[in-house]
């Protein structure tokens, strides 16, 4: 972002605490608030965002409608249901409704709306946020794919993989990339050395190309779960190495800076250095990074799953329910298969947008 | 200048071996082989099987069948793909410029948009046109280039003004030599456009942080305390300087290229190198995968290494000693 963030009033927020059990907690808590209102919008909006996909995530069979795997087998393909708003006289039977559809056309797969009939939504019910009286009449909000499973219903339990993947694979290789960069800058010298050459060989593969071998190995018969893992797998042993070429060279230069030489004067041993003045320095950068990297594993899986690669069928992520636009009639026909691609596209969006202002934040003078 | 290539060289020698070698046993983790899909089929005799399997060597265990193909790979033989039954060479040849001219067609694409733009973005700093356009380069830096693929072939339907995906039209071999040329060029733009999108975005952003950030450096101060116009200053002082990176980046985002372009490639159904690899990866077609990914390699590691030789060609500061102690 161009504008440079407004520095959070430390002061002020030191003055409001009071001494007490959980004064620690409410510092926290106030300067996340204080941080809220000195973000941007786009923040704000990407943080919102983001928190509603891992609400999807982690409350996906409340959030969810329908089963994910509950096909309508009378409803392939079927549109986006308009919402209707119930006049106010109505409003003991409910508040919103939608005409159920029926199919027109069986060949050309078309809909028309059965408007004699009304299904009502129903929130907080049977288990559900929101879902209809029975559940063999679906309200299909996003429409629904070509075996008549609920699209929105598979979208919120697609965010499991999807939302998840970045952060398990972050995970992953944000500890090998410190473990190996700090080690490597520790022990310097031969082993330094080979470490990085390895880490060079890794940065100059043709990734996408390599992701593409590796997915090989993962078997089609193999449980959502393993599959999910193996593709973190090779993504992070795709992407540990420029972490720690990275975190190694900031090791290295903040061993030598004056504080550290102070604390070394005072006698701090090897490891104390490195836990209190080495790593706190590294880890403001290592976050930013790992923001930032966090949509090279949402693509990365989308990519694999959309090629039939990744997460198999019928597991739901966002790439694999998007797969069938790879089909241009499908577009043109149903052009709703697209909406798992927004997602996907939001989802990285947000991302982009908090790890670009955490590095404005934490480096406020680089104006990247 | 020779010892830096001669040092490059070298570097590259363990870097395939290792690439090919894990590529190799990752192949060979998967269960069965492409012949024992063929197994599954009731007309073909078990003799024919066992036949092909020594034909390709598939009965060899691991390290035979790595040792063998390198030993053939030295001698500049790729092999034969066990699916198409052509020599690889031909193959990836024949596919591989599909890829290279997407790559490079998006990269100028790319480059005559981003630079531009980020110079008036950078002199405007903070008006409307930078927000506006640094939000737009937000958005393109995180719309995946195959979302982007896909909304280009619903395009191309909708409009019918460009062809929706394939590499030329089904009556390419009658067409006379210039409207080869204009077909095959009216099948790449749509790719291209999706390609170069995101390019664009984030080149736009690295120019205008450039920039901004030479800006405020002594020199271009000296330079404006001697009078120099303001033309002068940004286009002799700050953006010579300014376009050092893009250098390095042509080569180092040849990587990025490569990967985008085999989705694109796989979405609109371009014969290029990434579909090649998908559809092998897929039937476990052994020599054709190794060929295509050290292709993908090769391309790789020679952008990289003529994006540094470029880099000492712009930037006085930089010798072939300097890049190769680093």
């Amino acid at each position: 972002m161009s504008a440079l963030p407004k520095p959070i009033d430390h002061a002020r927020a030191g003055l409001e605490t009071s001494p007490g059990a959980n004064s620690r907690l409410r510092k926290l808590g106030h300067a996340a608030r204080e941080e809220w209102k000195g973000a941007p919008y786009t923040v704000r909006i990407s943080v919102a965002c983001l928190l509603v996909f891992y609400l999807f995530a982690a409350a996906s069979p409340t959030i969810a409608p329908y089963d994910p795997t509950q096909q309508y087998r009378n409803l392939p393909d079927c549109p986006p249901m308009r919402l209707h708003l119930a006049p106010p006289s109505e409003w003991t039977h409910g508040l919103l409704y939608a005409y159920p559809m029926t199919m027109a056309d069986a060949m050309a797969r078309r809909f028309a709306e059965d408007r004699g009939h009304r299904i009502w939504i129903r929130f907080f019910h049977r288990g559900h946020l929101f879902t209809t009286d029975s559940p063999t009449e679906p309200y299909f909000m996003l429409g629904s794919e070509n075996l008549g499973r609920d699209l929105f219903s598979r979208i919120v339990y697609g965010a499991r993989v999807s939302m998840c993947i970045g952060l398990v694979g972050v995970f992953i290789s944000f500890s090998l990339g410190i473990t190996i960069g700090a080690f490597s800058g520790l022990m310097g010298g031969m082993t330094d050395n080979l470490i990085m050459r390895w880490c060079e060989i890794e940065m100059s593969l043709p990734s996408f190309y390599f992701l593409l071998a590796l997915a090989a190995v993962i078997p089609s018969g193999m449980s959502t779960v393993a599959t999910f893992f193996m593709i973190v797998a090779i993504m992070a042993f795709i992407s540990w190495a420029g972490f720690a070429r990275v975190i190694r060279g900031m090791a290295a230069s903040v061993r030598s800076a004056p504080f550290v030489d102070a604390g070394r004067a005072l006698g701090a041993s090897r490891t104390r250095l490195l836990v209190v003045h080495v790593i706190p320095t590294v880890l403001g950068f290592a976050a930013v990074n790992a923001s930032l990297s966090i949509p090279g594993y949402i693509l990365g899986e989308s990519s694999l799953s959309l090629l039939g690669l990744g997460i198999q069928e019928p597991a739901a992520s966002w790439g694999n329910l998007l797969s069938q636009a790879m089909d241009p009639q499908n577009i043109e026909h149903y052009p709703w298969v697209l909406i798992p691609g927004i997602f996907i596209s939001i989802a990285v969006m947000a991302f982009n947008f908090l790890g670009d202002y955490m590095r404005d934040r934490l480096d406020p003078g680089s104006l990247r | 200048m020779a010892r830096f290539l001669i040092k490059r060289i070298l570097i590259m020698i363990p870097l395939m071996l290792g690439i090919t070698f894990i590529s190799f046993i990752a192949m060979s983790l998967v269960p069965g082989n492409f012949v024992s899909n063929l197994a599954l089929d009731p007309h073909i005799s078990p003799q024919v099987i066992k036949q092909m399997e020594a034909e390709f060597g598939l009965d060899q265990p691991l390290m035979v069948r790595y040792l063998r193909w390198l030993w053939q790979v030295m001698h500049l033989n790729f092999g034969i793909s066990i699916a198409y039954r052509v020599n690889v060479t031909n193959l990836i040849a024949e596919r591989a410029v599909n890829t290279v001219l997407l790559s490079l067609a998006s990269m100028v694409f790319s480059w005559a948009l981003a630079i531009p733009i980020g110079i008036i973005v950078a002199v405007r700093q903070n008006s409307l046109i930078d927000r506006g356009l640094s939000f737009f380069s937000f958005l393109g830096m995180s719309v995946p280039a195959f979302f982007l693929a896909f909304l280009a072939m619903d395009f191309a339907l909708w409009s019918g003004v460009f062809p929706v995906g394939g590499t030329f039209s089904p009556d390419y071999a009658a067409l006379d030599a210039w409207s080869k040329v204009a077909d095959r060029v009216n099948h790449l733009i749509l790719p291209t456009l999706v390609l170069g999108v995101a390019g664009v975005a984030s080149l736009m952003r690295l120019m205008r942080s450039q920039i901004l950030e030479i800006k405020n450096s002594e020199f271009v101060r000296t330079a404006r305390a001697k009078g120099l116009p303001e033309r002068t200053v940004l286009y002799k002082h700050v953006l010579r300087n300014a376009l050092n990176p893009f250098v390095t980046m042509a080569g180092y985002g040849l990587a990025d290229l490569l990967g985008g372009a085999a989705l694109v490639e796989t979405v609109m159904n371009l014969q290029g190198l990434g579909l090649l690899l998908l559809g092998a990866v897929r039937s476990l077609d052994v020599p054709l995968v190794m060929g295509s990914v050290l292709m993908g390699t090769i391309l790789l590691l020679v952008g990289n290494l003529l994006a540094d030789i470029a880099l000492v060609a712009v930037d006085p500061r930089v010798d072939f000693s300097t890049l190769a102690s680093q």
